[in-house]
């Protein structure tokens, strides 16, 4: 266990995890601006509709950073690059890597249920962005990733995602659906045929006919998204991959993180640094005898109220940093980290390696 | 406008905002001031946690109702209540309700619920907007309180109606998405309630959001709350020395410093945040309700008395107009 300066010198990868609304956009890019800094070929995955990440770095809204890596134009040792995660895009790449020919992976992205899989099946977000960090860590360009996860309100929804959404494409429904033999899908049994009427009076039968075209089609790719999926899994628990969680000093944030950590252990992966946003400076003691003089009363009102908040965030952040060295736990002070372009990233940056840049 | 006829306005309210923002402690800011004046209230969570539960010194939420704040007395409270609806189970319910309690099991057992729920996406979305309303149409409370997904989803979440609409024909889910819309385009029936800080990126935010649900969804927008305002108590200026000066209590140069660093820390976040107020007011032609920042990392009944409180005076001073 080490420094976040140590893993942002010596990952090839990191994940920063954490609740919605933490900071945890922001966090990735200016750790990625660090390592930058430090001299690494650095490249940032952003999952974010709301474009926040090209807030952060002060682009022009016109200007997107797209779904390939884009160098920022900004002095730094290393080289920075980021990437806005675009899920269907990616998706419609994993099809073309792993369709036999052209003509089935054609059939496959016009299909309107693979449309529905690739743009908002729960789990395609973080199913894309492994992907995404799997391709870029093989891409020779880059020294280390740094992704931002979508915000979950399950821990570990972007480990479990490509498995499952695999799981999904090689649908055992399906293989009771059409003959083994493949070609045009026919259903077979009674009570194939009973389950998709009932399904078709859910939703439609049109809908449910892409679905089996979307199955046939499919049909002998299930191996390679097996196969890459377990990939991206031993890339998430390789040794060079270092998780950092993203959080806020308020008891329900905290346990939330704490039961991440907990869900993390299960699946074998350590948080290696912790990163406390938006955390109320202390002032010292707020011991003020007859400070009820009338002239200094609403000074000292302002200092007790911020001490309280000071004293109340070490007492809900204890349990979660306790189990961290000092180095790996770093805290940063609100006011100083209203980011909104590449100078606020940069001292973002600079209170997140304290010791300054070697 | 007082507050009984402020949420008497419209029967639903959904809650939305950007991760981070307090928008389930705006949920409940705004259920318990809707009976503090005296109207029933329902308060509605997608997925278990967060803050409600301590908020209201109550037992976590789950799918099954539960009084939150009891009312009655001389106060003239009615009772806030509490359930989870999950979006599964929405679906579970569903199927059940239209003859399909049998095979729901098997659905479930055999992940066909996952080619149901990605044929026609949104689907769950909508189950949960549909139940939503079932609780509006049965008047089961004066008011129902929706804490919905965080912002950008929030906007997908509203267009499911629509979307699942163009898409899955005639049949029961067709018929959900109507009734659904329907309620979505009456402002009596319900309103949507933004949630933002004072903060660059979620007053961006709320502004694009707004915009988006007036344009594409046509939902009735509420005032915006403008939540964690930094109060300045009065006789909090910058010249702090001429306090200190008029000061006849006896205190240590190090506690004339740490006075002075809280205070300047004060005034400079209090700037801030005015300033993107004012940015808001002037993007987003929405009235606003302010609410403080609560000096705590523990928020409980007493923050959320102080929060309602300030709500309520906020509501006091809308017009007829903003409201």
């Amino acid at each position: 266990m080490t420094s976040l300066a140590t893993l942002l010198e010596q990952q090839t990868v990191i994940v920063c995890v954490g609740a919605g609304g933490v900071g945890k956009t922001t966090t990735a890019a200016a750790l990625a601006l660090e390592a930058s800094r430090r001299g690494r070929r650095v490249c940032v995955v952003t999952i974010d509709p709301a474009r926040r990440l090209s807030d952060a770095m002060g682009f022009d809204p016109d200007r997107a950073i797209g779904n390939e890596p884009q160098q920022i134009d900004v002095a730094v040792k290393g080289e920075l690059w980021a990437v806005m995660l675009d899920t269907s895009t990616t998706f419609d790449g994993l099809i073309r890597t792993y369709a036999p020919n052209e003509e089935q992976a054609q059939n496959i992205l016009t299909n309107d249920f693979f449309r529905n899989i690739a743009d908002s099946m729960s789990g395609a977000h973080e199913y894309m962005a492994m992907e995404k960090l799997y391709e870029l860590h093989n891409d020779e360009r880059f020294d280390l990733v740094v992704v931002d996860t979508p915000p979950t309100s399950n821990a570990i929804d972007f480990l479990e995602a490509p498995d499952r959404i695999t799981q999904f494409l090689d649908h055992r429904l399906y293989k009771i659906l059409v003959t083994p033999n493949g070609g045009l899908a026919r259903v077979v049994n009674f009570a194939a045929q009973g389950f998709l009427r009932t399904v078709a009076r859910v939703v439609s039968a049109s809908v449910v006919d892409d679905a089996i075209e979307f199955f046939a089609a499919f049909d002998g790719m299930e191996e390679g998204f097996r196969g890459r999926a377990v990939a991206v899994h031993d890339l998430l628990i390789a040794e060079d991959t270092a998780f950092v969680l993203v959080t806020v000093p308020r008891n329900d944030t905290v346990d939330d993180a704490a039961a991440f950590i907990e869900t993390l252990a299960e699946a074998d992966i350590a948080v290696d640094a912790i990163v406390v946003n938006r955390v109320h400076p202390s002032f010292g003691s707020d011991r003020l005898d007859g400070l009820d003089d009338g002239a200094l009363a609403p000074f000292s009102t302002v200092l007790h109220d911020s001490q309280a908040v000071a004293a109340g965030q070490d007492t809900v952040l204890a349990t979660l940093t306790n189990e961290l060295p000092a180095g790996a736990v770093v805290k940063i002070p609100f006011l100083d980290t209203d980011v909104h372009d590449l100078d606020g990233l940069a001292s973002l940056a600079q209170w997140l390696t304290p010791n300054g840049t070697p | 406008m007082d507050s009984a006829r402020f949420f008497a306005a419209s029967r639903v309210l959904i809650v939305a905002g950007k991760g981070g923002v307090g928008k389930s402690t705006m949920s409940a800011t705004l259920a318990r001031t809707a009976a503090r004046a005296g109207m029933s209230t329902l308060l509605v969570r997608l997925t278990p946690g967060g803050p409600i539960s301590r908020l209201f010194a109550a037992p976590e939420l789950t799918g099954l109702e539960q009084t939150l704040h009891a009312g009655g007395g001389p106060s003239g409270d009615a009772d806030v209540r509490g359930r989870l609806v999950t979006p599964d189970e929405a679906l579970a319910e569903y199927l059940a309700d239209h003859g399909l309690a049998r095979i729901t099991r098997r659905l479930m057992s055999t992940g066909a619920i996952d080619v149901v729920t990605t044929a026609a996406p949104g689907i769950r979305d909508l189950l949960v907007l549909g139940r939503v309303k079932a609780f509006e149409a049965s008047r089961t409370a004066d008011l129902i309180v929706l804490d919905a997904p965080a912002a950008g989803h929030a906007v997908a979440f509203l267009q499911s109606p629509t979307g699942l609409r163009g898409a899955v024909g005639a049949g029961p889910i067709a018929t959900q998405a109507d009734d659904v819309l329907e309620m979505l385009a009456d402002p009596e029936r319900c309103r949507v309630m933004l949630v933002t800080l004072a903060e660059e990126t979620p007053v961006n935010e709320v502004i694009e959001t707004a915009f988006a649900l007036e344009d594409e969804i046509g939902v009735a927008l509420g005032p915006v709350i403008v939540n964690g305002l930094v109060p300045v108590p009065e006789g909090l200026t910058d010249d702090f020395d001429a306090h200190v000066a008029a000061s006849t209590a006896k205190i240590s140069a190090a506690e004339i410093a740490n006075l002075r660093d809280a205070a300047a820390f004060r005034l400079q976040w209090a700037a801030r945040q005015n300033e993107q107020v004012a940015r808001l007011s002037q993007s987003l032609p929405l009235a606003q309700l302010h609410t403080p920042y609560v000096f705590t990392t523990e928020p409980g009944p007493a923050e959320l008395e102080t929060l309602s409180n300030a709500l309520s005076i906020g509501i006091d001073t809308l017009s007829e107009d903003d409201a």
